[in-house]
């Protein structure tokens, strides 16, 4: 049933309607989806008023998928098609799982990023993850009564240009318009320093299943400016269940487990870690199926002990963030706590002690996120008027070049605020050198080789020349959700190669086609008749959007400007109403589109220098005022 | 985007190396609420590109100006001038003296895991770094002396260099 939608007060004056956007906090254990109604963020919850979702997804061989609870309560018995905590494997590649040994699952190698088999085929962590967006759009569409506009999806602010790229691929995978990529602490600051009116230096401890994120920000003004950011993208809760769990097997004195016995123990660990954080020991009984058992008791000193080292290595990496940040640990007005993990009272404790405070959690760390990026999805969507606060965000990790010998050349350094563009000059070593191999790294280690290897691509047809003659700019683009593209040009000749940083670890356009492809043969939807409509909604809207601002700016345009303008919404027009027999019309449409863009591009730049015109013409009132 | 506007044009500041920090940071405000992308979300691409373009630019003059080097080495090329070009490497000797001195002090409180001798050289260093800094306005913005000054802005970046090697020890000791 759909719900009868009531305008927030003041808010009639809006131009237009209030659009649907959400927030998702795709996480390792649980994922939430949120949104702002009537002016106030909220967690959406399932039909039984659950609001997490647990972030596991069973695959059955004919093709059915489960997501949430019922994938969970299956993972002791069908532990190779169940499948938990996938974020960890967004954008590795096998060789990156250090405990493989230790999980249950049935990995394939793949170019990039490392594949499970599954009794419905292999499967990509994009895919996987995917699954989970879907049940969380469908939720909120269910929930709000109307499709969405789009999403604004969190990640690890620590994830890498690879990780970050599989997300926003399996978001398009689920149909998802992605907003933004929102750092999961940036967004916590957001709920966390609209809820309290913060101003000053804070930082975010954020511990989740199974990624460490500490951001450093300072918020003034309705301004939240990231400082630095730091992390650890492989350290999370699941560590501390796998300790436990290591535990579990020395006492019971188990032989090499079975996957099913293995998840077992897994489940049993995690218990026993979540019942410390109220009681001081707690008992722990397991039977396997072979019959072998274990009684013991685990003490919270003993859990304190065994897992001492994981919480040190929380700590070196906000160490780092601090003096990036150029702060000492006295500077910091406040520390929120973010992140299912940190309800442990050793983390607590040891946040405590290292920032000479006690840390906030007033707001449940597992919403935090979520209510977060709901209200950044509302501002993106543009349903706020005035009101609107400013991100500034950074890239975590540094990103280069390799150049002679193996080494990395940092072109844009970490914590750089995005978005941001750098460009470098490089040359030719050898006479006559025509073409150019151009190796795309993120990491901060000086040898190209331990760091992670992002793309690599060529630039061919340079002139003949000496060593040392050719002038190739290498430049990079970081938009605002932290992706990089890079583009290589010999200035002489003006030859040019570019790469969207894609296809050497992700998916390529191809082979997200493929799977959305496979996707639709197990749904009702017709693939072509959605595509359709997508386009065409996107058509009405683009054309809104051109009509309006003409309204608004015609005096920055000439007549034959205009012309022009009105000769490509009519010729989009008329696509758009076009008889419907080529096969492909929404490609057709989708040219039109991009034609239109192409059209309105000028006009854009005279609307944007106006309006910076007006912005500091009033700054500088103020300055000389 | 008027790409012949010089980074202290765009912010509405006098060019000159002494910098009212607090009208930086307010005008660098001003313009991201203007041009950034999060504003422009909901908009058609070809806005989303020029509010990509308008912000990266707005980035880069922030940073170039906000950090003591990097706006000296700018205002050193509004004169023609590379401060940091390779071929250009003079240095007072009493600095590179100094520079040796600081060196060794870095290594003795490695080699000896003291600490404290890392926090005396932190104000030293801090201290010198003003000092040059001081020097720096004085040859930009009032005797005009671009060839002491790119001295000067060199001498800045070994500070840089120094302050970052007592980060990193720092941390080495910590761990």
């Amino acid at each position: 049933m759909a719900l009868l939608q009531i305008a927030e007060p003041g808010m009639s004056t809006a131009p237009h309607q209030h659009r649907l956007a959400v927030g998702i906090d795709l996480g390792t254990t649980n994922s939430l989806v949120a949104t702002v109604r009537s002016g106030l963020a909220v967690v959406l919850d399932d039909e039984a008023g659950r609001s997490l979702l647990p972030s596991v997804v069973r695959y059955h061989a004919n093709g059915d998928v489960n997501v949430g609870y019922a994938a969970q309560a299956a993972q002791n018995s069908d532990p190779h098609n169940a499948i938990a905590s996938v974020k960890r494997f967004m954008g590795r590649g096998l060789a990156d799982i250090d405990d493989i040994a230790s999980l249950p699952y049935r990995f394939v190698d793949a170019p990039g990023m490392v594949q499970l088999r599954t009794a419905a085929g292999v499967k990509s962590p994009v895919e996987v993850s995917a699954e989970i967006l879907k049940v969380l759009s469908r939720r909120a569409e269910t929930a709000l009564g109307g499709e969405l506009v789009g999403a604004v999806i969190t990640v690890p602010a620590y994830f890498d240009d690879a990780q970050r790229q599989a997300t926003k691929d399996a978001a398009q995978l689920a149909g998802l318009n992605v907003l933004r990529l929102l750092n999961e602490p940036t967004a916590a600051a957001i709920a966390y320093g609209l809820d309290n009116a913060s101003e000053g230096v804070y930082a975010v401890y954020d511990l989740g299943g199974g990624t460490f994120d500490i951001s450093i920000l300072k918020l003034s003004k309705g301004v939240f400016e990231v400082l630095a950011t730091n992390g650890d993208s492989a350290l999370g809760g699941d560590d501390f269940d796998q300790r436990v769990f290591c535990w579990i097997v020395e006492q019971g004195r188990f032989q090499p487990l079975s996957a099913g016995d293995m998840r077992l123990l897994l489940t049993k660990a995690r218990d026993a870690k979540e019942a410390l954080t109220e009681h001081t020991e707690v008992r722990v009984t397991a039977v396997l199926s072979t019959g072998e058992m274990m009684d013991a008791t685990l003490t919270q000193a003993d859990f304190n002990a065994m897992t001492a080292s994981l919480v040190s290595k929380t700590l070196a990496p906000t160490r780092k963030a601090l003096r990036d940040a150029g702060l000492a640990v006295d500077e910091v007005k406040g520390v929120v706590m973010v992140g299912g993990s940190t309800r442990m009272p050793c983390i607590r404790q040891a946040v405590a002690d290292f920032f000479r405070q006690t840390p906030l959690t007033n707001l449940d760390p597992d919403k935090v996120v979520a209510l977060g990026a709901a209200m950044q999805a509302d501002v993106l969507a543009g349903n706020r008027a005035g009101d609107d606060w400013l991100l500034l965000d950074v890239i975590p990790l540094s990103l280069g070049l390799e150049t002679m010998g193996g080494l990395t050349e940092k072109v844009i350094p970490r914590n750089t605020t995005i978005p941001t563009a750098r460009a470098q000059e490089f040359t030719t070593f050898k006479d006559g050198q025509t073409a150019m191999s151009v190796q795309v790294l993120q990491g901060e280690r000086e040898l190209a080789s331990d760091c992670r290897s992002l793309a690599r691509f060529e630039l061919r047809g340079i002139p003949p020349m000496v060593a040392g003659a050719a002038r190739i700019r290498v430049t990079f683009q970081v938009d605002a959700d932290g992706l990089l593209s890079v583009s290589a040009r010999e200035q002489s000749s003006g030859v040019e190669a570019s790469v969207q940083v894609k296809p050497s670890y992700g998916l390529g356009d191809d082979e997200i086609t493929r799977m959305l492809k496979d996707a639709f043969t197990h749904a009702k939807d017709d693939m072509y008749a959605r595509a359709l409509n997508e386009q065409i909604v996107d058509a009405q809207g683009l054309i809104a959007a051109t009509r309006a601002a003409m309204a608004e700016d015609a005096a920055l345009l000439s007549a034959d400007e205009i012309a022009t303008i009105e000769a490509s919404i009519a010729a989009l027009e008329k696509l758009m109403a076009g008889p419907d027999v080529e096969a492909n019309h929404h490609l057709a449409i989708k040219r039109g589109i991009e034609a239109l863009n192409a059209a309105t591009t000028e006009f854009a730049q005279r609307r944007m220098d106006q309006n910076v015109r007006r912005a500091m013409a009033g700054q500088k009132l103020e300055t000389f005022g | 985007m008027d790409f012949t506007q010089t980074h202290f044009e765009l912010f509405g500041l006098p060019q000159s190396y002494a910098l009212d920090r607090d009208k930086l940071d307010a005008a660098y405000r001003e313009l991201q609420n203007t041009v950034h992308p999060d504003r422009f979300a909901a908009q058609p691409d070809a806005e989303q590109r020029v509010a990509m373009q308008w912000a990266t630019q707005a980035n880069e003059a922030y940073q170039t100006l906000k950090h003591p080097v990097s706006r000296g080495v700018y205002l050193l090329k509004l004169q023609g001038i590379d401060a940091l070009d390779a071929n250009n490497t003079k240095m007072a000797p009493a600095f590179l003296m100094q520079q040796m001195e600081w060196r060794e002090a870095i290594e003795d409180a490695r080699t000896g895991k003291r600490v404290e001798i890392l926090d005396a050289l932190t104000d030293d260093l801090r201290s010198a770094h003003r000092r040059i800094e001081a020097q720096l306005a004085e040859l930009i913005d009032t005797t005009h002396d671009f060839s002491a000054a790119s001295e000067a802005v060199r001498q800045l970046r070994f500070m840089d260099k120094l302050i970052a090697e007592v980060g990193d020890v720092y941390e080495e000791l910590e761990t």
